[in-house]
């Protein structure tokens, strides 16, 4: 087939500075010949790739891809699910994260999460913000911690006069970035976000890309979505994972195509990649 | 069928009414302030067969003893049963506290009689721990129940901040149950508070004076009742128709405080 690729998403490369070379990039994760077993059945087999620090890393694929549970891995949040294995490893700056002798608590205070939905605390705006930081012991200028992460969140300027209402009493959109907010003001070194838009409008939509690209100059993201246009905006690499299926009936997911955000979209080198990116598929 | 189930309804009703309006009837005539705050008659003979202030002080004296016992414990018994025992554990012991509450009252009596009463003698404390095994999986099951409704993502939440799971428990998750762990004590008070037969093995043998003392044996509301009722004078039944009628509201207002603590803690929780 050498048919030219007509690509249904525009790929904006006026926000997106222009990728360092691969080289130079800074490997935070490194994933090696990752399993995700759920009671016997396989969801996500055999994935190796680095996530690089700084970047927006986007993971898209279709439905029932193992896309969550692969994102799952890196803060051990798959610990919770009764019957969960895994097999193979996941290097954080070097240490793996996977072993039996690693603190998932300790994983997930440098590895943050905003969940699919948005799940505030049923405290006050404020409380949502301040309560881990002073459960961690960030006590010092509580105050103006709660206020940056706010603002960084872009949304200080909706909430600083209500910051002792219920968190509840927010709409999903800034619910989801009052997540968002309580995730960073932690200080993580990674963000990791599963579907973070999934369940809003698209204005509340472009203010969590927004702030992802203005803050990915201190942590790095990892985000899980099955909007492609999502994936086109914010993220600088792009991994596409797919469902495979084995002899008698046996689906997995599986990492088809991993790569800059660009070539993903406009020369995937991957005909599975080619047939989701152009809407044949999926 | 709706009819059938109305009908149901109305039975159900109409069973409480009547036991309230019987109760009242003939217990309405002997309750008075002299009732609650004086004890019985010292002599025999003596004409003034006044209050039952030491059963009413017994009774708020072993069952607060057996809240205090029962509540901490079976909220920790539902916190790990729900937050971190695997299902096969969790499944062993919800099945063995439902075995507990099939227990009937009287057979944990002798257990407690045999355990702390024989070679101690009867005290107010042997009949709140009588009372608090009875309460103990009615609190823990009720808790259990609150415990799954709060939702996943809460935990999630606290877990992806880098919290340990214990403070995430206590802080966030705890907080969303008490108005359901309220309701099932009060409901766990209104089960024992009237209970008879652990009290009679434990904490029976007992004077006129009214005493806060758990290390005696206390009178209590239904053992009163139960030695009233035996009594040849009509004036002793009179007096046990008038307690169980300070039971009765006793447990009908512990209901509907516990539902408005109820009420009331979800409300602020919601508005905080």
């Amino acid at each position: 087939m050498s048919t030219t690729i007509e690509p249904t998403v525009r790929v904006e490369t006026t926000r997106r500075q222009p990728m360092p070379p691969r080289e130079r990039l800074e490997a935070i994760f490194q994933v090696d010949g990752l399993d995700a077993i759920y009671s016997g059945k396989t969801a996500v087999k055999g994935v190796s790739m680095e996530i690089y620090k700084n970047l927006v890393t986007a993971i898209i694929g279709p439905s029932g891809c193992g896309k969550s549970t692969y994102i799952r891995c890196f803060n051990r949040m798959n610990d919770l699910i009764p019957g969960f294995t895994q097999t193979g490893t996941i290097h954080y700056h070097g240490q793996d994260i996977c072993g039996s002798n690693i603190d998932p608590v300790a994983v997930r205070r440098n590895i943050g999460m905003v969940f699919q939905r948005p799940n505030p605390f049923p405290k006050s705006i404020q409380d949502n913000v301040a309560w881990g930081l002073k459960v961690l012991g960030m006590k010092d200028n509580l105050d103006e911690r709660v206020e940056r992460a706010l603002t960084r969140a872009a949304l200080w300027d909706e909430v600083k006069d209500r910051l002792k209402a219920s968190a509840l009493s927010l709409s999903g959109g800034q619910q989801q970035r009052l997540c968002i907010a309580r995730a960073i003001a932690v200080e993580p070194d990674v963000v990791l976000m599963d579907e973070p838009a999934s369940a809003l409008d698209p204005i509340a939509t472009q203010a969590i890309e927004q702030l992802m690209h203005d803050l990915k100059s201190e942590y790095t993201f990892v985000i899980v979505t099955h909007n492609m246009q999502q994936a086109a905006r914010v993220a600088d690499m792009t991994a596409f994972f797919s469902i495979s299926q084995g002899e008698e009936g046996s689906r997995w997911g599986e990492l088809i195509e991993y790569d800059a955000t660009e070539k993903i979209f406009t020369a995937p080198s991957d005909k599975k990649t080619e047939d989701y990116v152009t809407g044949r598929f999926g | 069928m709706e009819g059938l189930a109305w009908l149901a309804a109305a039975i159900a009703i109409a069973f409480l009414v009547l036991i309230v309006w019987s109760v009242a009837r003939k217990g309405a005539s002997e309750l008075n302030l002299d009732l609650l705050t004086k004890g019985p008659a010292v002599t025999f003979l003596s004409t003034a067969k006044v209050g039952l202030a030491n059963a009413f002080a017994g009774t708020i004296v072993i069952v607060g003893l057996a809240i205090a016992m029962a509540l901490p414990v079976g909220i920790l018994v539902a916190v790990y049963l729900n937050e971190f025992a695997p299902a096969s554990i969790r499944n062993g012991v919800s099945l063995a506290l439902d075995v507990l509450n099939g227990v009937p009252a009287i057979v944990i009596g002798i257990f407690v009689y045999g355990l702390f009463v024989l070679g101690h003698g009867q005290s107010g404390l042997a009949g709140s721990f009588a009372l608090a095994c009875l309460m103990l999986p009615l609190v823990a099951r009720s808790t259990m129940e609150v415990l799954a409704l709060v939702p996943n993502s809460l935990r999630e939440a606290g877990l992806g901040l880098g919290i340990p799971q214990w403070r995430t428990t206590l802080s966030i998750v705890l907080p969303q149950t008490i108005g359901g762990i309220v309701t099932g004590t009060v409901l766990a008070v209104a089960r024992v508070a009237g209970e008879t037969a652990p009290l009679l093995f434990t904490s029976s043998i007992v004077g006129t004076q009214t005493s806060w003392n758990p290390r005696h044996a206390l009178q209590s509301i239904p053992v009163a009742i139960f030695e009233l009722s035996e009594s040849p004078d009509p004036a002793d039944h009179a007096r046990a128709w008038a307690a169980a009628l300070v039971l009765i509201l006793f447990i009908l207002f512990a209901s509907l405080g516990g539902r408005w603590l109820a009420t009331r803690s979800r409300t602020r929780m919601l508005s905080r």
